[in-house]
């Protein structure tokens, strides 16, 4: 029996209830989200479960989307079983004003390195991370890059001529 | 190999440490690309490895929020140098998929072939610097000429040799000359030979084999636990392929086998490197004759009619109304893109290269990421060589073919 994305709403919401919502399909793939501190609990029984196994994330990142208030980061997982092909997309928001999300490296351990970027550029504070530090930015860098309110070029910068490029 | 005893004993009361920290440096010749390992090494052999990347963050996830999305392309290029068609006709058909465009066969076919060219030359490096990491550096010499050919048939396609920002949403920006057609064949004629002439310098060389039979090693579990994909992932025998499960231009047509090893060590990786060559070349057999099945006026489509995101000819600008208008429009950011987010994976030279795509209807991506395998998979790069020799670290390294563009961005 092949697994189809009517039949994972059905068993997260069965084993879930209404904490889980948001179910979206866009271009075949599933999509629902719930909330920070559940994050773990929903990975877990994603990966437990026999009939779902999705046993490998392929990609964890983070959006920023500054209009919407006390959930402005969003980090989203997508997972795969590889048995029965399936894909899914799994997403928590957090405030920005408190970024703290359970990290999933005890799960998955390539979920490692990629919350190190998802912190080093959006300031997501994964709790419970063995290493969370800058990843591809320097060190010393203070503000974090790929949120909205970022601008693309370093207002800063003295040597350049504005004549010559524009801003 | 986990070492029992301590190879380096001091004498009591030294205050010196037990094991010396080596940089194996951003800029070393045995590190291909710019990541720096700071290796804890008792005595040849390593206790941990701590790493660092980040020196070509380019900053690519910033700089596509505020560019539309043929000025993306060549960024896509700059991810693996080494195989920058699969990067750019993955991107392609990310955009593809959100705005709903359904490309002709025999565009499929020609992606087929440039994307299987392109993973060609990528594993050809990459088997050529095992062995120049092993001291042999004849085999790399020798199939450069063939790695030139490929990029003389990019040339022929695109004008670009390396980072060739090929292709456009829904084909190519002209078609295949015969110049490239005759190019392609000469390589089908001679590269067979030259493959098996270089197999034939390691497969069975007792000297490599030795040195890399039995080491960077890692199991199924982990390497999935990891998020391994792509021949290193094979190498550990499972065999999940992209091309394979969730089919894109066209693949579905095509008859090849996946290779796997058993163990995931780095002769594994060679071999299963070495079998994929193969395989892309019957793949692009098979795509070449299947183009030259097409005739009459279907043998010279070369794109998608598309006028909405395919930028017309400059013949055609300069000459019809049509035509100029879709031009400006196109340029100008004018056309309506539908909201959305798209997640699509290639198999790319080192795995699944994923391109998460979120549109807000805006002329520029709201939010796009690269999944990067190269990325993911150098986390493990402490295991494989916990209680490994230096020098086996060192094959290690190149074996699971790091390209430093792509772990970066």
């Amino acid at each position: 029996m092949s697994l189809t994305n009517e039949k994972i709403k059905e068993k997260l919401v069965g084993k879930f209830g209404d904490q889980v919502g948001n179910f979206e399909e866009s271009f075949g793939m599933l999509s629902f989200s719930a909330p920070k501190d559940m994050n773990l609990k929903v990975l877990q029984f994603l990966y437990d479960e026999p009939d779902l196994s999705f046993r490998f994330l392929t990609d964890l990142c983070a959006v920023h989307y500054p209009d919407k208030h006390d959930a402005e980061l969003e980090v989203v997982y997508h997972l795969h079983n590889l048995k029965d092909n399936v894909r899914l997309r799994f997403r928590v928001s957090t405030p920005v004003s408190n970024p703290d999300v359970f990290t999933a490296t005890k799960l998955f351990e390539s979920a490692n390195w990629m919350e190190r970027e998802t912190y080093d550029f959006y300031g997501v504070n994964f709790l419970g991370h063995p290493n969370l530090v800058r990843i591809l930015n320097v060190d010393e860098m203070d503000y974090f890059p790929m949120r909205k309110e970022f601008p693309l070029e370093d207002q800063t910068r003295i040597d350049k001529d504005d004549d010559m490029f524009g801003r | 190999m986990i070492p029992t005893e301590q190879h380096i004993k001091l004498p009591d009361g030294s205050i010196e440490r037990q094991t010396t920290t080596l940089n194996l440096g951003p800029t070393h010749p045995a590190t291909h690309g710019v990541f720096e390992n700071i290796l804890e090494l008792d005595g040849e052999r390593i206790v941990s490895a701590k790493q660092t990347v980040g020196y070509i963050h380019r900053a690519f996830e910033k700089l596509a929020e505020h560019r539309p999305l043929y000025q993306i392309t060549p960024l896509t290029d700059r991810l693996n140098y080494c195989s920058s068609p699969i990067n750019n006709m993955g991107w392609h058909l990310t955009c593809e998929k959100l705005l709903n465009v359904k490309t002709p066969k025999r565009v499929d076919y020609l992606r087929v072939i440039i994307m299987e060219l392109a993973r060609i030359s990528d594993h050809l490096i990459c088997n050529s610097i095992v062995g120049v990491d092993t001291g042999a550096y004849t085999g790399f010499l020798y199939v450069m000429q063939y790695r030139e050919l490929i990029y003389e048939i990019y040339e022929e396609v695109c004008g670009s040799r390396l980072t060739t920002n090929i292709g456009r949403i829904g084909g190519f920006e002209r078609n295949f000359t015969n110049t490239a057609f005759e190019k392609l064949e000469k390589f089908l004629r001679e590269y067979p030979v030259v493959l098996k002439e270089f197999e034939n310098l390691f497969m069975r060389n007792r000297i490599f084999m030795e040195r890399t039979q039995g080491t960077g090693g890692i199991s199924a579990e982990r390497a999935l636990n990891y998020g391994f994909t792509g021949p290193n992932l094979r190498a550990t025998g499972v065999d999940y392929d992209v091309r394979v499960h969730a089919p894109y231009s066209s693949y579905e047509d095509f008859d090849f086998i996946i290779p796997v090893g058993s163990t995931g060590d780095n002769y594994d990786r060679f071999m299963v490197r070495g079998e994929e060559m193969w395989q892309s070349l019957s793949i692009i057999e098979q795509a070449y004759k299947k183009i030259q099945e097409f005739t009459g006026a279907e043998s010279e489509i070369y794109h998608a009619d598309v006028p909405e995101y395919y930028l017309p000819p400059k013949v055609d600008v300069y000459t019809k109304m049509e035509a100029l208008i879709w031009h400006f429009k196109i340029i100008m950011g004018e056309i309506e893109m539908p909201k959305g987010e798209v997640y699509l994976s290639v198999e790319g030279g080192n795995g699944e290269l994923g391109f998460y795509f979120i549109s807000d209807g805006g002329r520029t991506p709201y939010r796009l990421h690269f999944r990067r395998p190269c990325f993911i998979y150098y986390q493990a790069y402490p295991e494989l060589t916990k209680g490994a020799m230096l020098s086996d670290a060192i094959v290690t390294m190149s074996s699971l073919n790091l390209i430093a563009g792509e772990m970066d961005a």
